[in-house]
């Protein structure tokens, strides 16, 4: 599209939020429960851009940022074991555990390779097949298939060295847990794009319809975004609460039926822990029992004294992920805390939302105000 | 040659090193300066003198558009033209491992060359060592380089006053691109190469035209977002910049796209980013524009006075957001 109409379009669109927006008479507060979406905000300068009485929030996004302390003490404490060698994603390794993190282990001499998609996995496994070979397969419904599939792949292959040590997430569960939450408050969400190509649009349909708060899918275009928050405000305007899709040309109300099948045969639901939000039910994915030799924490359990005891610090990371404090608020923030030196996840992922506050204006928006 | 590939021998002063340097160093440098062979270069200089040392160590050192010779030199060439000076002299320190095809030293010595002579300078002294194998990746090369100060002018980011207007030379981030494809076996098309180029007629014919130029840089690594903070916060002056008026491959933009990067943090070799007077900027912008280095040069934002010290971009859809100073090297060994 041409520069100046995607200008005009932005400032249209901005013009009808707010007139929508002042029929509603209060404050509205949306949600983005995606780390992209948090990053496409920030790098368009959407903020700037709103009026004072519709505010964003960013929601648990981010699949480094929520996944709690005890899985990278895990993951750190396989990694140690000299018969192990850990596969992961690149930002998974500056998060800190209780007591370290990956990074700190690797320099120290553990065998961590970081991989671009699970299945760099398998050749590592069968280039060296005296080791085990362990996955951190950390994510939502978006990369719990390719996990499943490395799974499958493994078995057809007879490779018998690979493992997950899996903490997969589920976005409606915790969007139902954030909304039963009394300290929450959210007018309505931005719903994630890639996660919607995986599980369509039907799945929030019960929840949207449960607490009355409506949703739209929608892309990680500026315009997009716009657009989604448009409709956000009208339905909220005109007292909806429906799930619209504006990603229409990827996101279908199936979602992808046959990478859904591929998760479901490797993993079930279960309930797990989130940094900041305790236990939610069924808002993980477990390996199934056919599957129980490729997860690491059932064939090589860690004894109890391999585990750091859990520390406090005053991250508030956990009321962040629940937009229930914005990033400044944190006392640790843009002080003792900063990308270079992580305290929380937050900070670490550059889809966290604290790395976004602070890359984009340390919590400054208002250009020289 | 007796051997295709570079010895230990090669580097230990004896006959050997005599051969490398009479059949591959000296068929490639060779100037009247150089052809002396004494310990060092004696030189004329103007006046005011300029002196600068880089250190090559490119991964992957043959890449789209270039190689780690033509770095070697430009990026020299371009720190002495960067500080308002007309580069005159190179020296040249190989430091190749054990092993290193012969072939491969004959094609990056003779792009030195090639790259000197369009720049305008000799290669007037050196220095070859050869290191055990794995001691080194293949080849590293520092050059040092020594220019005249181009009289009247005065680089310095003090100079630097609200008002100023923010010139960029060209398209960013075609230097970091096609190394990162390189390293990570991505398929481009082929208009994606390093941009690598010897700035200094360009940046001569700036100056004369506009002697009062407050800076000059080069935004290598850190790409255009550190020039620019660097800029802000030296001059304490703020930096507004348009997302729209900077100029992006596409292609770029796609590799950015799939490796996770800002184009604005991506290191250029052949790109020069100024700070003129508004009434000078038109000026210098059509000198620029003459030179085939500049032909896409364009306006791309002002000095201000508000936000001290910051550089905000005013984003395609009329937002505003800060760009920070990178803050660790994001593609190390891209030079």
């Amino acid at each position: 599209m041409n520069k100046n109409a995607e200008r005009e379009l932005a400032q249209k669109l901005v013009t009808e939020i707010k007139t929508m927006a002042d029929k509603a008479g209060r404050k509205l507060r949306f949600m983005e429960v995606c780390g992209t979406h948090t990053v496409s905000i920030f790098r368009a300068g959407i903020r700037q851009l709103l009026p004072d009485n519709v505010e964003l929030v960013s929601g648990p996004g981010c699949p480094v940022c929520v996944t709690p302390d005890d899985y990278m003490d895990k993951a750190i404490a396989y990694a140690q074991h000299p018969d192990v060698i850990i596969t992961t994603f690149g930002d998974m390794l500056k998060v800190p555990g209780t007591k370290s993190s990956l990074g700190e282990a690797k320099t120290n001499g553990a065998d961590i390779r970081i991989v671009y998609s699970p299945l760099d996995s398998i050749p590592i496994a069968k280039e060296n097949p005296d080791k085990k070979v362990v996955f951190l397969a950390v994510g939502f419904e978006t990369t719990a298939p390719t996990a499943a599939a490395t799974v499958l792949a493994a078995e057809q292959q007879g490779v018998k060295n690979l493992f997950m040590l899996s903490a997969q997430k589920l976005v409606p569960p915790v969007m139902e847990a954030l909304l039963s939450d009394a300290q929450v408050r959210v007018d309505g969400f931005i719903l994630p794009g890639h996660v919607s190509v995986v599980t369509g649009t039907g799945i929030y349909e019960p929840i949207v319809a449960k607490y009355h708060v409506p949703g739209v899918v929608t892309g990680f275009e500026p315009l997009q975004i716009l657009r989604a928050l448009y409709r956000l405000v009208k339905q909220v305007v005109n007292g909806e609460a429906k799930v619209e899709n504006e990603y229409e040309a990827v996101v279908r109300p199936e979602g992808n039926p046959v990478s859904q099948r591929i998760t479901d045969t490797v993993y079930e639901p279960v309930d797990t822990g989130w940094r900041g939000m305790g236990v939610v039910p069924r808002s993980g994915l477990k390996m199934r029992e056919a599957y129980k030799s490729y997860d690491i924490e059932a064939v090589m359990p860690l004894a109890v004294a391999e585990l750091p005891a859990p520390k406090k610090t005053a991250c508030r990371c956990g009321e962040v992920l629940r937009g229930i404090v914005t990033p400044p608020q944190c006392p640790l923030f843009a002080k003792a805390c900063v990308p270079t030196h992580a305290i929380g996840p937050c900070m670490v992922s550059v889809e966290g939302v604290c790395a976004a506050w602070y890359k984009y204006g340390q919590g400054r928006f208002e250009y020289g105000k | 040659m007796v051997s295709d590939k570079v010895t230990l021998a090669h580097g230990a002063g004896g006959k050997l090193s005599q051969e490398l340097m009479e059949e591959v160093i000296l068929p490639a440098y060779g100037n009247p300066l150089l052809n002396e062979l004494h310990d060092g270069a004696q030189v004329q200089m103007g006046g005011q003198v300029a002196f600068t040392t880089d250190s090559y160590v490119v991964q992957p050192l043959f890449f789209a558009g270039g190689n780690i010779g033509k770095l070697a030199v430009c990026g020299t060439v371009n720190d002495l033209s960067m500080t308002g000076a007309v580069p005159r002299y190179l020296s040249a320190g190989l430091i190749i491992e054990e092993g290193f095809p012969i072939k491969d030293l004959k094609e990056i010595v003779a792009t030195m060359r090639k790259m000197a002579d369009e720049a305008g300078i000799y290669i007037v002294t050196g220095d070859t060592k050869v290191v055990e194998k794995g001691k080194a990746d293949g080849i590293f090369i520092n050059t040092a380089g020594i220019g005249d100060v181009i009289r009247g002018t005065h680089i310095a980011p003090q100079n630097v006053k609200p008002g100023m207007k923010i010139i960029l030379s060209g398209y960013i981030g075609d230097h970091a691109a096609a190394i990162l494809a390189g390293r990570h076996g991505l398929t481009l098309p082929d208009t994606v190469k390093t941009d690598c180029a010897p700035l200094c007629h360009m940046t001569k014919a700036m100056l004369e035209a506009a002697p009062d130029i407050a800076v000059l840089r080069d935004p290598t690594r850190g790409g255009v977002a550190a020039v620019l903070n660097e800029i802000a916060a030296a001059s304490n002056c703020g930096i507004l910049i348009d997302e729209d008026a900077i100029p992006i491959h596409e292609e770029v933009q796609g590799v950015c796209d799939i490796l996770g990067f800002d184009p604005l943090y991506l290191a250029n070799e052949g790109k020069c980013v100024a700070f003129v007077p508004a009434d000078e900027a038109q000026g210098v912008l059509a000198v620029m524009q003459a030179n085939k280095y500049g032909r896409d040069a364009r306006i791309i934002g002002e000095v201000t006075e508000q936000a001290k010290g910051q550089v905000g971009l005013r984003t395609a859809i009329g937002g505003i957001r800060v760009v920070d100073m990178p803050l660790g090297n994001i593609v190390p060994r891209i030079c």
